[in-house]
């Protein structure tokens, strides 16, 4: 068990990715508001959906925050539902 | 009494004195039940970003107020009549921010670019060759520095 965990270490420490912290969350963090939409496209892909926390690397709780960010910033058309 | 943000959209076609006289009707409606109008902006005319009810543009509104939770059912009824109100959305929020919001603050710089600060006022104009030629030395000089 411990073995193994040595050895995942081993072979991850090459490529030397280290976990990205999540962006609103610490000090010094920005907060998420719907009418920043320059914030928040940052947050969706070019066909305007929302990506995934995996990716962003966001926090749980802050990418539930976000996800209404977003939405609310579609509603008012503040950001496009889809571009095409 | 709870605070609440309200954006509504207005109607392209509409003038922006219009639109303001519609903002003031809206915000009779809260200060006449005993609620307070916390801020007040106007976005402008903005291109949406997607079409709603055939408009590719609308005057955006938005308010930050303090009512009661009937007044602002009261409020939104009315603004669901008004057939120049493409769409509102009104949401709680716990404080008021400070300052104008952030559309507000990017209307000022186009882009990215961010702030360039104050130009300071304009040098004289220029109005013949030869006070042309003054305003060219000093710049001549700052060349000869570097």
């Amino acid at each position: 068990m411990t073995q193994l965990e040595i050895k995942r270490e081993a072979v991850r420490r090459p490529f030397g990715r280290r976990r990205k912290s999540c962006p609103f969350s610490g000090p010094n963090a920005q907060t998420i508001d719907y009418k920043d939409t320059k914030l928040l496209a940052r947050y969706t892909s070019e066909r305007g959906k929302i990506v995934p926390s995996r990716i962003s690397a966001v926090s749980a709780k802050k990418q539930r925050e976000l996800a209404v960010a977003i939405k609310r910033s579609r509603f008012l058309a503040l950001m496009p539902y889809v571009t095409s | 009494m709870r605070l609440y943000e309200s954006v509504f959209i207005a109607r392209q076609d509409i003038s922006s004195t219009q639109v303001e006289t519609m903002a003031d009707e809206f915000a009779g409606i809260i200060t006449e039940a005993g609620g307070k109008i916390h801020k007040r902006e106007y976005w402008r005319l903005r291109s949406l970003a997607y079409r709603i009810k055939k408009n590719r543009k609308g005057h955006y509104i938005m308010f930050n107020l303090e009512t009661d939770a009937d007044t602002l059912k009261e409020y939104e009824r009315i603004m669901g009549l008004n057939e120049d109100v493409l769409r509102f959305l009104n949401i709680r929020i716990e404080e008021v921010e400070e300052g104008p919001s952030i559309i507000m603050q990017n209307k000022g710089d186009r882009g990215e670019r961010g702030d360039r600060g104050d130009r300071g006022s304009r040098p004289p104009r220029a109005e013949s060759v030869k006070s042309e030629e003054s305003a060219d030395a000093p710049a001549e000089d700052t060349e000869t520095e570097e």
